[in-house]
């Protein structure tokens, strides 16, 4: 998190939050474990006991392939079981579990409709005993958002709304405002580039487009590993690189 | 008398009713067994407690059919066509020829049942009196002697039945005709009195005044459970399957029925998944007799809990999970597990969600695609043979060209499942394009054999 500038923001934000979080307890945050991204995110990592919306950019919109991914990679960091709600079955669980989400860990749930899935993303961010609870949503309403985090809220459980589409056209809706806490849009980038011929490990373009009480951000970043975990690409670790190629672009 | 002929006695030309001596006559080294009316009304009671899987309320229809009311049942089945088709394949396995329909009432679904070619049959809810109307009058569960009076007057359909005016035709053959004519067309209620295993753990109670609110039905809904749980805690057992049957004053039955993936005993909970359901009750006039009991028990006792000073216990969701799958569907709810095989589609099996946790999982040689398409899709490709990757390839009409490429990673079908699969290969590759999205692509065939495969190129999933 950013130093506070003066101690009257710093007072107001803590006031802020006591109100928000209700009298129950401190809300705790999950570490990305890269310093990058937690900087930027207001207790330096994403906010247990909370709803975040993941959604692909580009064709991923449809796919949502690199945001269930992400989605996965910070499930498979919290504690105990994750439930993934679903209306059609299309994950391929090797995947997930190349991710860092083991398969004796997820519990499906394949919901006939919207409403159903909803209503099952709801009960599971209620129970309290699920570590995450992901649901691959296409309408969020400011609603039925406001429903989640509550729930969210209740029982300390991260919730992950994978928003998802049947059609580019409708991704437009991705810019409704929600109550989620954060919103993250995952671009699939060229791989790692390899000495050989081969595709590396996964880049992606990682946006946060929204943030509570945090700002925006963008950053550039190698896919989950077997942990879950994401990492800055060693090319771009120290920023020369990025700062190198623009000179060349420059000179050029 | 013959009563009862299999299939092969039947081709053979004998036919329910022609004496017993005919047919040894016709048929030689017909096996002939004295029918045994008692033993078979006990197998059909026995049939029926079995069908208590599928739904609360079923009874045997002697002489050989069951009844069974789906309302509110189906859909934990996979739906009402796929609740009988597989409730037909399992008495097929076991050696009972069977028919199943159904239909708006007891007496649509008896006709239909007997009469629709097809051995599974559904109507559409509602078009029952409207498609019975064209069934012949055997199956109105009449007298064979009314019958055969009704064939003497020229009526062959119900329909023909059910156009005539009611007054001259129960003036000849009484109230019974009427009755059984509304009953197939939906007019007329009839109960179906569920059978009850003999052990079964019970909790009733009635009511004075008919009750109908819904805050009333889930107080004493409440009420029974309790009673309920203190039965079971008796006996050791814990519920896994709970009926609760509302019997209206107006003669019908309304159920709820709830499944849990352990045994519970816990009375809270119990009575919070049957109250999540009270919504699907329709009391009608009102409710005099609620009945609680459970219809599969299993074993459960006291179990030490893991304290916390050694490790953190695990927290229990079975909970959890009885109340996904009550809303929507067991079969809704799962796992994924590994299974030992390397075509893609194959490789992971559904498992309970409170199967025991194995530790297993897949091979981690390859990347595995996010998204697995159901069925791969066909791409146009420009690609060298034997065994390199497309340089550019079409899919939905979109042209991508390759700019990284892993492969091929070879799997080779299996032959014990099909023929055709003997000799069947694919070469997957792992593609990426100029974007940066990462695909799943293969060729069916190793690019030399023409027997290995078609040589066309398919997508078959999507990398994040």
């Amino acid at each position: 998190m950013n130093a506070p500038a003066h101690p009257v923001v710093a007072e107001l934000r803590e006031r802020i939050q006591r109100l928000e979080s209700g009298p129950a307890r401190r809300r705790t945050t999950l570490p990305f474990g890269v310093k990058e991204i937690d900087r930027r995110l207001p207790g330096g990592g994403l906010a247990l006991g909370a709803l975040h919306e993941v959604a692909g950019g580009g064709d991923g919109v449809i796919d949502g392939a690199a945001a269930a991914l992400f989605a996965a990679g910070i499930a498979a960091r919290t504690r105990g079981k994750v439930l993934w709600c679903v209306t059609r079955q299309d994950l391929f669980a090797p995947a997930i579990a190349q991710a860092g989400l083991g398969p004796d860990r997820v519990i499906y749930v394949e919901a006939g409709d919207e409403k159903s899935l909803l209503a099952c993303f709801e009960e599971g961010l209620r129970h309290g005993g699920l570590g995450a609870v992901v649901a691959e949503v296409a309408r969020l309403s400011m609603m039925a958002s406001r429903r989640l985090q509550l729930a969210a809220e209740s029982s300390g459980a991260i919730g992950i709304a994978v928003r998802r589409w049947r059609r580019q056209t409708e991704a437009a809706d991705f810019g409704q405002p929600t109550a989620s806490v954060t919103r993250w849009r995952v671009t699939a980038l060229p791989s790692t580039p390899l000495p050989v011929p081969g595709v590396g490990r996964a880049r992606w373009q990682v946006e946060l487009i929204r943030c509570r009480a945090g700002e925006s951000a963008d950053f550039e970043v190698e896919a989950c590993d077997a942990k879950g975990r994401l990492a800055i690409p060693s090319d771009l670790a120290d920023g020369s690189g990025e700062k190198e190629f623009r000179r060349r672009r420059a000179a050029g | 008398m013959v009563l009862a002929a299999d299939r092969a006695a039947l081709r053979a030309g004998l036919h329910v009713g022609m004496p017993a001596t005919k047919a040894q006559a016709l048929v030689k080294g017909l096996i002939v067994k004295d029918a045994e009316p008692a033993g078979d009304t006990q197998a059909l009671e026995r049939l029926a407690l079995w069908a208590l899987r599928y739904a609360p309320i079923v009874a045997a229809d002697p002489p050989d059919g069951l009844v069974i009311d789906t309302t509110g049942a189906a859909h934990l089945h996979g739906g009402e066509g796929a609740m009988v088709k597989t409730m037909v394949e399992r008495l097929a396995a076991s050696g009972i020829a069977a028919r199943a329909a159904i239909a708006d009432s007891w007496g649509s679904a008896y006709a239909f049942a007997r009469c629709a070619a097809r051995p599974v049959f559904v109507v559409p809810p509602g078009e029952s009196a409207k498609a019975v109307l064209d069934l012949p009058i055997a199956v109105l569960r009449l007298p064979k002697d009314m019958i055969d009076a009704l064939r003497v007057l020229g009526f062959e359909r119900i329909g023909e039945l059910a156009s005539k005016p009611r007054a001259p035709l129960t003036h000849r053959f009484g109230p019974e005709l009427g009755r059984r004519l509304d009953q197939a067309l939906g007019r007329l209620n009839e109960p179906i009195v569920p059978v009850r295993p003999a052990d079964l753990v019970e909790v009733r109670r009635g009511f004075a005044e008919p009750i109908g609110a819904a805050e009333t039905i889930a107080r004493y809904t409440s009420k029974l459970v309790t009673q309920l749980c203190e039965a079971l805690e008796a006996k050791g057992l814990g519920a896994r399957r709970l009926d609760l049957l509302f019997h209206c004053v107006d003669n019908r039955i309304e159920a709820i029925r709830i499944g849990t993936a352990l045994p519970v005993r816990d009375a809270k909970r119990l009575t919070r998944l049957l109250c999540d359901k009270i919504e699907t009750v329709d009391p009608g006039f009102g409710i005099e007799l609620m009945s609680l009991a459970v219809t599969l028990a299993e074993p459960l006792s006291p179990r030490q809990t893991i304290s916390s000073l050694i490790e953190e216990p695990e927290t229990d969701v079975s909970g959890l999970i009885d109340t996904l799958a009550n809303r929507v569907g067991e079969s809704r709810l799962y796992r994924f597990a590994p299974f030992a095989s390397d075509v893609p589609e194959r490789s992971v099996q559904r498992v309970a969600p409170t199967a025991p946790i194995t530790g297993e999982t897949w091979p981690d040689h390859w990347p595995r695609p996010a998204r697995l398409l159901p069925n791969p899709e066909s791409i146009e490709t420009v690609a060298l043979l034997p065994d390199h990757p497309p340089v550019t390839f079409t899919w939905r009409g979109v042209r991508r060209r390759v700019k990284r490429a892993d492969g091929p990673e070879r799997v080779f079908g299996e032959w014990w499942k099909r023929d055709a699969e003997l000799i069947a290969v694919r070469d997957y590759f792992q593609v990426e394009d100029e974007a940066g999205e990462r695909f799943w692509i293969y060729r069916a065939g190793d690019g030399e054999d023409p027997d290995t495969g078609s040589h066309r190129w398919f997508l078959h999933g999507i990398f994040g």
